[in-house]
This record gives structure tokens, C-alpha cells and sequence, in this order.
């Protein structure tokens, strides 16, 4: 029998993995399965792509699988739960420059023979591959602190960005167009080189805050780059499961943008969040309420229900295993306990939830802004743990905000709400927070961590 | 040729809606273990680097052994590290009520 027929069998196979396996993901209970099924399906791939006849010799592969082996081996067990965001913008990045090599690679080896219908994928794979590739880098250095989270930002920026883009669209055609091989491998680096710059180009201009909406975006460019690569090869597998995980990327993106309520060239291009809004003078309505610990333990020990509302602040004080504490305390003295988790809380998609997951908060606890608004007004208690703009009341009622329309968790209509705070300084967008100044508000000043482990303590203290 | 490619691009098509299909109903709880899984996915690229790393040898120079290599050395980065670490947070989520009832 037809060795190429089994092969190809086996990759739809594969594909099929990968389906159910996102399709698993759909819910906690079968998610984990979800994702053994489809690493299965890739070790199926890989295993009948082994034994083609294309494959002459193993040494290199060998090299190359342990040596990346233990490098991700290593790396996925050693990384702490809060590094995860620029983990995952590593490994994006690698996906995208394992395309652009295979891209290259191809195109060397058939160089001079290959028909312009080859010669359009490689580059689409090379050009995607590489932006992936240093976008995700540049992601990773802002995720880590190591670059400015800020934007940067110059003048010319999008003139630049503008040529650089021109200038690669021209380099496509003059390569597909096919002059002497010399002449076409330079423009294939100039390419490669473009897409480099172009990758790092289009992430250093957006703010820390936004980054949900680029790591989402950049993985379904690694997707669309696994899938480029397969039509280089002419692989059925690499373009189901690159499409699976574009199309992903980009539902991810939409729900990210939807969420803050900006177009996505808004998040892209507008530089959000790097001059301070200008604040009306007549806004400031009052002044905020500081509070002490042991006040907050009085208000929150008689509080029947209780809704935490994470932010950012929680992940950079690393204190999700305190607020776990404090939450299983409030539930044994007999208030019902929600986490209320805004979908671009923190540095990605559902970074809180991996927190407050890896700090044992049970699965059921997690909610989102829609679960618990309709009944906020029935909340005892709502504390704030560095949450900043997404419990800002003026993305529901002042139209002249920047962040006007954004959906909100409203603790502002709870009975009273402590927000743990470091100071008074405005969040990632750069404007003030009425909700500091409510009525009904009072401030827990201090570090996330150490104001949470004070009112633990309070809790046992009495127990 | 001709129309293995237009073959592969209606896969092509049929693939991305079938994503959006999935992965709309992934709850917003489930993002980072679903990125970090599709990123896994996205590593599929190892079966074109493994084909250049097999028949590197035998093509054009050292050129073709060291870019096959490196593909090969960075897709199984990101597919063993990312379903490593998908796996490592999924394990995370968990209802301890429901276990307790069983």
C-alpha cells in the first residue's frame, strides 16, 4: 500500500486531535483531556512524518528535538504562574521563527527551481514568521519589565511604519517577479530583514495595559505563519491546524478589543495610555477616605456577600494566595465569596483567573463582569484589589472619557467598596477615578500583599 | 498542481470557520490555557522542519543542515513547552466543591 495514503491518514487524524482538543477546552472539566488529546495528535504528526521516505538522515532532528526538548521542558516547569504572560509571548515567538526557518530553508535548498506559486507562500511564511518573531520578543521584554511598558513613540513613527510596509510589498514582487537567484536572495534577506523590523515596529507603540489585545493578535500570527508554511510544503495538517489557531487568535483579539470597547487599529496605533488625559479641575469631587485595617476587617466581617475584583495590582504584588486566604475566611464566616474578573484584567487574556486558579480559588468562584452586575446592588462588600480602569464608573457615565463605553464591573453600585490601593495615581489610561472619591468608598493604602495579610490576620486573630 | 493548491486553499477556508466556531464558545475563564494551547497547535510547523532537518544533508551546503536544524530546535520548544505549560495551568482549575460531593 501507498506509504503517502497512511501518512496523510494519520495527519487527519491529527487535525482531528487538534479539534476536539479545542473543542474540550470549552469547559474546566474537560479542558485538561482537551489538551492531552491534541499534544497526542501532534506526536501523531510527528511520528508519521518521521518515517516518510523524504527523510534521509536523523542526526540533526535528533540534535534539534532534544535540545528543544529540554529546553521547553525545562522552561514550562520552571516558570512561575505570574511570569506566564511573557512565557507564552516566548513561545509565540518561537513558532513564528521555526516558520520563517522552514520558509528559508526551502527556498535554499530548491533555489533557482522553485515556480513563483512555491515562491508566494515561503515568502508569506518568512515575512509573518519574522514579525511573530521579534513582535513577540518586544512583547515579552515590555511583559517582563525589561523594556518600558509604556508606548514609545516618535514623530514619523507612522510614516515610517508606512514605508517599511511599502517597501516589503515591493520586495514580494520583485522576488516572486524572479530575477537572476543572486539578485533574489538578497531581496529575500531585505524581506526577512523588513519583517524583523516591521515585528518590532508595531508592538514597542503599545502600552502595557493593551498587551491582552497584542498577545492575542500575534498568536493568530503564528497560526497564519504554521499555516503559510504548509502551503510552502503543500501539508494539509499545517494548514488546518495553523487556521484553527489564526482563527483563534483573532476571535481572542475581538473579544479583548470588544471588552475595552477600541477598534483594533485604536489598540494598535493610537499610542493609548502615554500622555496623561487632561483632567477637568472641576471633576475633583471631594476626597478620598482612607481606612485603616482593622475598619476594613469590621466592614468586611459583617458583610454577608462579598465580591474581589483583581486587577493588575494583584499580579505585580503577587498576592493572589493572601486574597485566597482572605477569601475562604469571609466564606467560613458565612458570606458568599464571587471573584469578579474583567476579561483584559492584568497583562493577557484570563491572566487573573491563572492566578487566582494556581492560589486553589475554586473553579465556580470565577466570575465575569456580566455574572455579577445584574445583582451589585445586592453586594454587601466589593474590594478592589489594583484594579484601576476597569472599575472606573466614568467608562459608564462620562461621555467625555477616553474610556467611555468600555463594559465595567460596577462596584461602584455595591454597598460600600474598599479599594487596596499603593497611592492615588491614575491607572494605565492615564485618568482619574471617581470611584475613589464615592460616597461609599474608602482606601486601603498601601501594598496589595501586605494590606490583605493585615486582614487575615485580623480574621484568625478573632477566630 | 493547480488544483492540489485550490484543494488545500478550500481547507483552508473551511479550517478558519471552523476555529471561529470553537473557540467562541471558550469561556473568557479558559483564555490563557486556550493561548497558550493554540500556541502549541501553532507549533504543527515542526512537521515542515523536521522534513528540511531530515534531508538537509543531502541538498545545498551547511546552510540548509543549520536552518533545518534551528527550525527544528525552536517548533519543538514551542510544542513541548506550550503543551507542558497548558497542561501545568489547566491542572490549576479546579472545582473543589463538585470533588468533595463525589
Amino acid at each position: 500500500m501507498d506509504m503517502k495514503l497512511w501518512v496523510n491518514l494519520a495527519y487527519i487524524i491529527a487535525a482531528i486531535a487538534f479539534i476536539f482538543g479545542l473543542k474540550m477546552l470549552s469547559s474546566a472539566r474537560t479542558a485538561r483531556r482537551g489538551n492531552l488529546i491534541s499534544a497526542l495528535g501532534m506526536l501523531l504528526a510527528i511520528i508519521v512524518t518521521l518515517l516518510q521516505k523524504d527523510i534521509i538522515s536523523y542526526e540533526w532532528i535528533i540534535l534539534g528535538v532534544v535540545v528543544g526538548g529540554i529546553i521547553g521542558a525545562s522552561s514550562a516547569r520552571l516558570v512561575a504562574m505570574t511570569a506566564m504572560p511573557q512565557m507564552v509571548a516566548v513561545f509565540n515567538g518561537f513558532g513564528g521563527i521555526a516558520s520563517l526557518l522552514v520558509g528559508w530553508s526551502e527556498y535554499h535548498n530548491y533555489l533557482g527551481i522553485i515556480s513563483w506559486g512555491a515562491l508566494l507562500p515561503i515568502y508569506l511564511a518568512v515575512i509573518i514568521g519574522g514579525i511573530t518573531f521579534t513582535g513577540s520578543l518586544v512583547a515579552y521584554g515590555k511583559l517582563s519589565g525589561r523594556i518600558t511598558g509604556r508606548p514609545i513613540l516618535f514623530s514619523g513613527q507612522r510614516l515610517v511604519n508606512a514605508l517599511f510596509l511599502l517597501l516589503i510589498i515591493v520586495a514580494g514582487v520583485f522576488y516572486i517577479g524572479k530575477l537572476e537567484p543572486q539578485y533574489t536572495y538578497w531581496i529575500f534577506f531585505s524581506a526577512l530583514g523588513l519583517s524583523l523590523l516591521i515585528g518590532v515596529m508595531a508592538v514597542i507603540p503599545i502600552g502595557g495595559a493593551d498587551m491582552p489585545v497584542v498577545i492575542a493578535l500575534l498568536n493568530s500570527y503564528s497560526g497564519l505563519a504554521a499555516c503559510a508554511a504548509g502551503f510552502v510544503i503543500l501539508n494539509n495538517v499545517l494548514i488546518v491546524a495553523g487556521a484553527l489557531v489564526g482563527a483563534s487568535g483573532i476571535i481572542l483579539t475581538k473579544i479583548m478589543c470588544k471588552a475595552m470597547n477600541r477598534s483594533l487599529a485604536n489598540v494598535l496605533f493610537s499610542g493609548f495610555g502615554a500622555v496623561k488625559a487632561k483632567q477637568d479641575s472641576s471633576q475633583q469631587q471631594g476626597e478620598a477616605k482612607p481606612i485603616s485595617i482593622e475598619d476594613c476587617y469590621y466592614i468586611l466581617e459583617a458583610a454577608q456577600s462579598v465580591i474581589i475584583a483583581p486587577g493588575y495590582g494583584m499580579a505585580v504584588a503577587q498576592a493572589q494566595h493572601v486574597v485566597r486566604e482572605l477569601g475562604d475566611l469571609l466564606t467560613a464566616n458565612g458570606a458568599e465569596v464571587r471573584y469578579a474578573i474583567h476579561p483584559v484584567a492584568g497583562r493577557m487574556p484570563g491572566h487573573m483567573n491563572v492566578l487566582l486558579a494556581e492560589a486553589n480559588v475554586d473553579y465556580d468562584q470565577l466570575s465575569t463582569p456580566d455574572d455579577v452586575n445584574p445583582t451589585m446592588d445586592a453586594v454587601d462588600v466589593c474590594v478592589v484589589i489594583g484594579a484601576n480602569d476597569v472599575v472606573n464608573p466614568a467608562a459608564r457615565d462620562d461621555e467625555n472619557s477616553p474610556i467611555y463605553g468600555m463594559p465595567i464591573i460596577d462596584v461602584d453600585r455595591a454597598r460600600s467598596v474598599i479599594v487596596l490601593k499603593r497611592s492615588m495615581a491614575a491607572g494605565f489610561a492615564g485618568i482619574d477615578n471617581l470611584l475613589f472619591f464615592a460616597d461609599n468608598t474608602r482606601m486601603l493604602f498601601g501594598d496589595a500583599k501586605s494590606s490583605v495579610a493585615g486582614l487575615v490576620a485580623e480574621f484568625k486573630s478573632v477566630n | 498542481m493547480e488544483t492540489s493548491v485550490i484543494l488545500l486553499l478550500f481547507i483552508l477556508v473551511l479550517a478558519i470557520f471552523l476555529g471561529f466556531e470553537l473557540i467562541s464558545k471558550v469561556p473568557s475563564t479558559l483564555h490563557t490555557p486556550l493561548m497558550s494551547g493554540s500556541n502549541a497547535i501553532s507549533g504543527i510547523t515542526i512537521v515542515g522542519a523536521l522534513t528540511a532537518a531530515g534531508a538537509a544533508q543531502y541538498v545545498n551546503g551547511w546552510e540548509s543542515i543549520a536552518l533545518g536544524t534551528l527550525a527544528v530546535i525552536f517548533a519543538t520548544i514551542n510544542v513541548v513547552g506550550g503543551y507542558l505549560v497548558t497542561d501545568r495551568m489547566l491542572k490549576m482549575f479546579k472545582h473543589h466543591k463538585s470533588q468533595q460531593e463525589k
